[in-house]
């Protein structure tokens, strides 16, 4: 448990099924996958543990039916899960009563949801301000609040719209606006942008990029786009079957995929934007000729200087020290990996 | 698992319920009616053997009217508060302080407000048209004694469902109790509530009043639960991640979010409050209801049809203006916006309202239209009628009196003939065969109850009116749903004719069926039928909509002509969809059942209509019981082949 987490889930299990707490104490509180089908039980969350750092983004990414939605409804308790702890600011969240729980959402926790969840009844201005009047701010201040966020997700003049009058995208940044609008400490979203077009989508992200730059939140953010997950997220958690097969940076996902299935997700990655110079390079160091590269350098920005010289470059720390040198074949085999790379996945020499 | 599936299907008839199994179905009938010959308790149960359980019924109401006399005295005094109150402001005034009530004008011009508030002019014009009909008729008083009790009646009926809905949403235990409650209360005509009301409350207003609040109840009840469960999940999720406590996400996110189901079920409840008005005049209710059944003992068509029509009227407006409720969208009201233009149509109202009450002083005519000024039609009514009487009656009865002779008589006398053993085993048997033990007890407990009970020759007539108006209305029904599922515009008007035939309160039926064919049991079944046609066509024209176009063409690929498309492949596969319309006929011809007790029958309906007068809650509840049973028999039978038949097809 480090002490600087956020949040810090441990040996989380949601299990669905008649008396999952006896079936859970049955197999002494570690099923196994065969105890499960044998059983009918079924295992949403299976024994998952990790922690989110203050202000980082994390991404939890899976198929459907990987038990991602279940796990960020765990972590908020809209399902309670079956066992484990959640360490949130010193307290463990399973043991909240539900008065605490109600009062950690209306000043700590917001959320997006990928259908939006707008109150059809209300109008925007509404809708936004709806935590802050069910937590019994004053009219005047949680309207001057939520005008507040609407000019913060660029929706002003709207503020009279109902939800229907809106496009999409629209109305997901009025569910932006809401869980932002009690100034929450921690910020899950649940694929957030899955509903919309591709196009809108790709303004959404960066959309929510610039508003992270801003806030600089820790964030929960789930999707089943692995392109999406390695553009905004800063680690990743990959889910299957319940469980979590490897929480790494992009970077380290590519380079070092767990296991096939982690490598299939990593597959179509582009590459050239997550892998930098320094995860491909050799420990051969050769003499700064010239230029070298610098190692924190994405593969794509270096590509055009590696791939142009004949000579292996020197890679350079951020003092400018060389650690080490890339040629162009390393270059080549980094962005295109054969099948046969694919499957052993071994560092370059 | 393949294996025992496999075993199933080849256990099962390809088509019908009978199949290989009809030698075990005939042998049972000739064993019984044999056994029955030998034995006369097997074919006629014995008088001396009949429980008496409708004395007991009667004397434990009698009992408890007089433990309760404090409690539902109480009760009576609370409800006829509202009542007298929304009285005085439509037609009675307050006449000890020198108070009148409202005046005509104004409720019209009220009608026309909220109908333009909620969908405009086309509304506006069609609910100021209609109030006025009652005025310029002369029907004033009567409509508004009897919107009385509706206005009254809706707001509590639509209360005590919510709040009897919200409580199934929270609670399992409550859901199940309640949904069986809801069933049974809704098979259960109408007018079998009478009785028991009359017995804890007398005569009135207000009984009528508490007898129309247990049948509008359920369908409330049933919206709400339904409105709660369909709010989306990410809705419920947002209401709850915004920090709602469970009472903030009620009444500030499942509520509003489920607002249009619930409007949906206060349409009903509106509905289901004109329907009753007719029958709760039985129990002393005053108003147009009253008038009405007045008018058709009497014979007096032409009031009868003026009356009809008022109360259809005032149906349909309520119907429109619950419906325009309904899909009115939230509108967007830009900031700033004076007081008196967000209301404008509440100013205009209480404007028109002043302006009619002081010109009243100078023109009496706009607070009471006298009687010189009204209209009537009523009278070229009559005259028609006796045109009809005596020029068509000669071509009319032949048609009757042969549809009655060769249709209607034999089933009588065949459903009055069959020993009991006979027919309640053949229901099991087939109830067996189609969902074992449990579905054969159906007919066995439900039926056997009324037989033990004493109820058996009007268990049977009814059982016969119900089965002749089925048989007519398939003959009539299936043909228009296949002929309109294949012509688009020809189906738009069907369905029309269909949505307008179930707006019209139930008995508005018996005036044109009076009219033409006087009593008998073919006017009966045929105003059962005009009700009870309507799902055998809608659902007949879904069935057929919905056979996958491929498979048709597939037929016609395969050298099949039309004929030979329908017969074996269009209607093998909405054979379920129409037998859940058979079903819904059977449902609906029961609820009539009651109500054409009014004009005469001898069956349970009438059994319900006698014990009235005489306050014998026993027979009249048993009676009105047995009704519902036969319907939850027929419906589980119905039921469960239409499952089968479904899965069987693969399409369930």
């Amino acid at each position: 448990m480090t002490p600087t987490a956020k949040i810090s889930c441990r040996n989380l299990w949601k299990i669905f099924g008649p008396t999952p707490d006896a079936f859970l104490a049955r197999h002494g509180g570690a099923p196994k996958l065969e105890h499960f089908k044998a059983e009918g039980m079924i295992g949403a969350v299976r024994d998952v543990s990790f922690d989110v750092h203050p202000g980082e983004i994390l991404i939890i990414m899976g198929l459907s039916g990987s038990g991602k939605s279940t796990l960020i409804r765990a972590i908020t308790r809209l399902n309670d899960p079956t066992a484990g702890s959640i360490m949130f600011e010193g307290q463990d969240l399973l043991r909240v009563s539900e008065d605490e729980l109600v009062e950690l959402r209306r000043h700590k926790m917001g959320m997006v949801f990928q259908h939006f969840g707008l109150l059809p009844h209300r109008t925007v201005l509404a809708n936004v301000a709806f935590p802050l009047e069910v937590r019994g701010s004053p009219r005047e201040e949680r309207e001057r609040r939520a005008m507040e966020m609407l000019k913060l997700v660029g929706l002003e003049g709207r503020e009279s719209y109902f939800p229907r009058e809106l496009s999409g995208g629209q109305q997901q940044r009025v569910g932006i606006a809401r869980s932002l609008a009690v100034g929450p400490d921690i910020w899950f979203l649940d694929e957030p942008f899955s509903a919309l077009d591709p196009l809108i989508r790709r303004e959404m992200q960066d959309e929510f990029m610039r508003l992270q730059k801003m806030l600089k939140k820790t964030i929960v953010f789930i999707t089943h786009d692995f392109e999406e997950a390695v553009r905004l997220g800063d680690r990743i958690g990959i889910m299957k079957e319940g469980q979590l097969v490897q929480l790494a940076t992009p970077e380290e996902m590519i380079s070092q995929p767990a296991d096939d299935y982690v490598r299939q997700f990593t597959s179509n990655a582009p590459r050239d934007r997550v892998l930098s110079v320094g995860s491909i390079a050799s420990h051969m160091v050769v003499p700064p000729t010239g230029a070298g590269v610098a190692a924190s350098a994405k593969l794509g920005d270096a590509a055009a200087q590696v791939l142009a010289s004949d000579a292996p470059l020197a890679v350079l720390d951020d003092m400018g020290q060389p650690i080490g040198s890339v040629t162009r074949e390393m270059m080549i085999a980094a962005m295109f990996p054969s099948r046969d790379a694919d499957k052993h996945p071994e560092r370059q020499p | 698992m393949t294996d025992t599936t496999m075993r199933a299907t080849a256990d099962r008839p390809s088509v019908g319920i009978f199949g290989p199994h009809i030698l075990v179905f005939g042998t049972f009938v000739v064993a019984t009616v044999a056994l029955a010959a030998l034995f006369p308790p097997l074919d006629t149960w014995p008088e001396e053997w009949v429980l008496p359980v409708r004395e007991w019924v009667t004397e434990f109401f009698a009992w408890l009217g007089a433990v309760a006399k404090p409690v539902t005295r109480t009760i009576a005094w609370l409800l006829a508060q509202p009542l007298a109150f929304v009285e005085a402001v439509l037609y009675r005034g307050v006449p000890d302080w020198g108070l009148k009530p409202l005046p005509w004008v104004a409720v019209v011009a009220g009608a026309v407000l909220i109908g333009h508030w909620l969908a405009g002019a086309r509304l506006a014009l069609f609910a100021g048209s209609c109030t006025a009909y009652l005025a310029v008729f002369g029907l004033w008083q009567d409509s508004m004694q009897t919107l009385s009790i509706v206005l009254v009646t809706v707001p509590l009926a639509a209360g005590a469902g919510l709040a009897l809905g919200i409580w199934a949403t929270r609670s399992a235990r409550a859901d199940k109790v309640l949904n069986a409650a809801l069933d049974l209360m809704q098979a259960t005509p109408h007018m079998a509530y009478l009785a028991p009301v009359v017995v804890l409350f007398g005569f009135g207003q207000v009984p009528a009043m508490l007898a129309t609040l247990i049948f509008a109840v359920p369908p409330m009840a049933r919206c709400t639960i339904l409105g709660i469960r369909t709010v989306p999940s990410d809705v419920m999720e947002a209401g709850r991640m915004s920090g709602c406590t469970t009472r903030q996400l009620l009444w500030k996110v499942e509520l509003p979010a489920a607002q249009q189901t619930l409007l949906l079920g206060l349409n009903q409840v509106v509905m289901q409050t004109l329907a009753m008005v007719v029958i709760a005049s039985l129990v002393g209710a005053s108003g147009l209801g009253q008038k009405l059944l007045y008018s058709l003992q009497q014979l007096q068509i032409g009031k009868a049809v003026e009356q009809g029509i008022a109360i259809t009227l005032i149906a349909i407006v309520l119907d429109r203006l619950t419906r325009a409720a309904m899909h009115r969208a939230p509108q967007r009201i830009p900031d700033g916006t004076a007081w008196h233009v967000r209301h404008v149509h509440l100013v205009a109202f209480l404007a028109i309202t002043l302006g009619a009450v002081l010109l009243a002083q100078v023109l009496p005519q706009l607070s009471v239209l006298p009687r010189n000024m009204t209209l009537s039609f009523g009278q070229p009514i009559n005259d028609v009628v006796r045109w009809i009487s005596r020029n068509l009656y000669a071509y009319i009865k032949p048609v009757r009196d042969t549809i009655t002779i060769w249709l209607l008589l034999p089933i009588r006398d065949f459903y009055l003939w069959l020993p009991w053993t006979t027919f309640i085993g053949f229901l099991a048997l087939i109830g067996w065969y189609l969902g074992g033990l449990r579905l054969a007890l159906v007919p066995v407990c439900l039926l056997g109850f009324m037989m033990v009970a004493g109820f058996w020759t009007p268990l049977m007539l009814t059982i016969y009116l119900v089965t002749g108006c089925t048989i007519l209305a398939i003959m009539i029904g299936v043909p228009t749903g296949i002929w309109a599922s294949r012509h688009p515009r020809g189906a738009k008007v069907t369905l029309t004719i269909c949505d307008t035939l179930q707006t019209f309160p139930s008995f508005i039926y018996l005036i044109p069926v009076i009219m033409l064919l006087q009593t008998s049991d073919l006017s009966n079944v045929i105003a059962m039928l005009a009700y009870a046609t309507v799902p055998a066509v809608r659902y007949t024209y879904l069935g057929m909509i919905l056979v996958p176009k491929a498979t048709v063409e597939a037929a016609t690929a395969s050298g099949a002509n039309a004929r030979q498309r329908l017969w074996k492949v269009e209607l093998p596969i909405a054979l379920p969809e129409i037998l859940l319309g058979i079903n819904q006929t059977i449902m609906m011809a029961l609820s009539m059942v009651a109500i054409t007790a009014l004009i005469g029958s001898r069956d349970l309906g009438q059994e319900i209509y006698k014990a009235l007068p005489g306050a014998e809650t026993g027979r009249g509840l048993i009676a009105g019981i047995g009704i519902a049973f036969i319907g939850i028999t027929a419906d589980r039978l119905i039921g469960a082949w239409a499952r089968r038949r479904k899965k069987d097809l693969g399409l369930a």
